[in-house]
């Protein structure tokens, strides 16, 4: 044993000062099969109510698919999940323990939940590696990441997950120069590296070509299982390919949850995004 | 030998740096010191001392490379930090003069006897030791950024909001120091040292020493600076830089990541100042000016933002050009400044650093 060794066994800093021992948060606790509870959720801008008294439950390991009309407050959730923006009324629970509205932002997303914008936001200077290696879960703060280096595992992590978005061509170049569609992919790379147990996707195909779109499907369901993953998206085609589970937001509201089928004959949906009249995009 | 092949290989423009700062930094004071005044290459002290002071100007456009060129922080009051670590050392050459003051108070400097002062105000205590003033050029500079940054980084100021905090930061405090009750000798400053560590400021010797010792916190300041951009933490500013919000959503507490970077930034600029005052022996509250503050941002641009190397390049030419055409053309001057600044912002985006990498190397054994 070292004499630095020593010294820290005598002199354990984390057990000399309460303040130095590292925050985790409690572990995720889904003995109830629920991994995200929203309920009462309230939240009003200048008058305008953006989010109505809302109640929304994601399972453990489902992939749900929320559909509304511009305004909404698709984003507004989005924004609440992650500590973005305060409701004014109503509680946020990520499994059974972990209250969402007494986080912050770097927080929620170490405890386990990830979100993609939803223009794609990937850091376009860096290469391919270091846009994964920076989100990669472990200590974030300034020391540790000022120390830090990419030992053998993580290597292979950066690697599998390469893999699982298509990327590992590109590993070595920059960020910048991706396509569109592959900019997008890289984002939920980047999420899948802190091993998140609920994703939050905002529109994942907007501006994808067939292809690519249908990829992107192929990969949100098999993201789903071991994680629970929530899809934003207009396109209707694309919510039909991927989804089990269907929520219907208006005005802030829920307004009707089900299968798609269920959904789009349902009429108050019918009427919300048809003015009554039957339509194309809904019917397919 | 190897550290500077090894850097070579790596970091061109980095081992060109450093290996020129070594060089200078043996070579200026042999050629001051060594060789006769009628020799053709003997250098003058006042080559000397005038070449100390663009070293310490390119530690300070360092740090506001380290802030604006890797954080994102346009910051227009770098020059705070600067003249904070100047004033400490310009308290620690005062204590030094002693009894030699034109009064001749063994305790007082000259300016405290002149405004009646009986006592040396309590924050003047410590100032004889030179570790203490050392610890205090650090500290001084660092603590005001933390204050500053613990409170705009949290409320998430970002932008030229913040470039206009920066600069209210740097013209609050010329406006104190200009005030004589503070306590730092008003307008006037601190001035009229004789000595530091028992050596003549007036001595060559000690006018190489301090180039020496300029070139040395400058060789030093660039490893630093990149061992911390080279780390995982300056790949994060970068990100920060580029994209704070995704950053944030990938669980990095951003405002701490920007207040640790920022308050070394500010040290280094606060040691820039120690090493700049003995050597152009005075500090007043013009170092505050804003106008200071944004030349130095004038140097980064010019330099090359984000490459260490190139601020401390633009901080050189710009100093170079700034002494050769105030003396040859006072008049024209700031004109000639003025345009520098536009023709960069025009047509080299990437400073003279950007101009350099187009440059094409032969890379043995590999593509350029």
């Amino acid at each position: 044993m070292t004499t630095l060794e020593r010294f820290r066994n005598f002199w354990p800093r984390d057990r000399v000062f309460d303040f130095l021992v590292p925050q985790t948060p409690p572990d995720l606790d889904l003995t109830h099969g629920v991994i995200l509870y929203l309920e009462g959720i309230t939240v009003s801008f200048g008058g305008f109510k953006a989010i109505d008294d809302l109640n929304l439950y994601i399972e453990d390991g489902e992939l749900r698919c929320i559909i509304g009309p511009n305004g909404a407050g698709k984003s507004t959730l989005m924004d609440i999940i992650t500590g973005k923006t305060r409701p004014d009324a109503g509680s946020a629970w990520f499994g059974q323990q972990i209250n969402l509205l007494k986080m912050t932002e770097p927080e929620i997303a170490r405890a386990g939940i990830g979100r993609k914008f939803q223009k794609p936001t990937v850091f376009e200077n860096h290469t391919v590696q270091d846009n994964l290696e920076l989100a990669m879960a472990g200590p974030k703060a300034v020391w540790p990441t000022l120390t830090a280096r990419l030992n053998a595992a993580q290597r292979e992590r950066i690697e599998s997950v390469l893999e699982t978005v298509g990327l590992q061509a590109q590993i070595h170049r920059r960020a910048g120069a991706l396509s569109h569609g592959q900019k997008q992919w890289l984002e939920i790379g980047m999420l899948l590296m802190q091993n998140p147990k609920l994703l939050l996707v905002d529109e994942p195909v907007a501006g994808m070509t067939q292809q690519e779109s249908e990829r992107t499907a192929e990969l949100l369901v098999s993201l789903a299982g071991p994680r629970s993953v929530v899809v934003v998206e207009h396109d209707m085609e694309f919510v039909r390919s991927i989804a089990r589970k269907v929520t219907v937001l208006h005005q802030g509201r829920v307004l009707a949850e089900g299968s798609m089928d269920d959904v789009q004959h349902d009429p108050r949906v019918v009427e919300v995004y048809l003015g009554g009249e039957p339509c194309s995009t809904l019917k397919n | 030998m190897t550290i500077f092949t090894h850097l070579y290989k790596e970091d061109r423009a980095g081992g060109v740096l450093l290996g020129l700062l070594l060089a200078a930094g043996l070579l200026v004071p042999v050629l001051n010191l060594g060789l006769g005044e009628a020799h053709p290459l003997h250098l003058s002290t006042y080559t000397v001392t005038l070449l100390g002071k663009y070293l310490c100007y390119a530690l300070l456009a360092m740090a506001v490379d380290m802030a604006w060129g890797y954080l994102g922080i346009l910051t227009l009051g770098h020059g705070a930090f600067f003249a904070l670590g100047g004033y400490a050392m310009g308290m620690y050459l005062m204590r030094q003069i002693g009894s030699r003051g034109v009064y001749g108070h063994p305790l007082l400097p000259d300016f405290m006897v002149f405004l009646n002062w009986k006592e040396l105000p309590w924050f003047w205590h410590g100032f004889d030791g030179f570790i203490f003033a050392l610890l205090m050029v650090m500290a001084v500079p660092g603590l005001l950024a933390f204050l500053f940054g613990w409170f705009a980084f949290r409320s998430r100021v970002t932008g030229v909001y913040l470039s206009i905090m920066t600069q209210a930061l740097t013209y609050a405090l010329m406006l104190a120091f200009f005030r004589n009750d503070l306590g730092f000798g008003g307008n006037n400053g601190l001035t009229d040292f004789k000595e530091i560590l028992g050596f003549s400021l007036q001595a060559d010797g000690t006018r190489a020493g301090l180039f020496a010792a300029s070139a040395a916190a400058l060789a030093l300041g660039y490893l630093a600076c990149r061992f911390i951009t080279r780390s995982r933490l300056g790949k994060l500013c970068t990100a920060i830089r580029d994209q704070e919000d995704r950053a944030r959503f990938i669980g990095y507490r951003v405002e701490a990541a920007k207040l640790w970077v920022f308050v070394f930034s500010a040290v280094l600029a606060g040691i820039a100042g120690a090493l700049y005052v003995p050597q152009v022996g005075i500090i007043n509250p013009t170092e505050f000016a804003p106008l200071a503050s944004i030349e130095a941002v004038v140097w980064v641009a010019v330099g090359g933002r984000a490459t260490l190397y190139g601020a401390v390049l633009g901080a050189l030419i710009i100093n170079y050009a700034k002494s050769y055409l105030t003396a040859a053309f006072p008049d024209a001057w700031l004109f000639g400044l003025g345009a520098l600044f536009v023709l960069v912002t025009l047509f080299l985006p990437q400073g003279v650093a950007g101009l350099l990498q187009m440059v094409p190397f032969r890379k043995k054994g590999g593509t350029p």
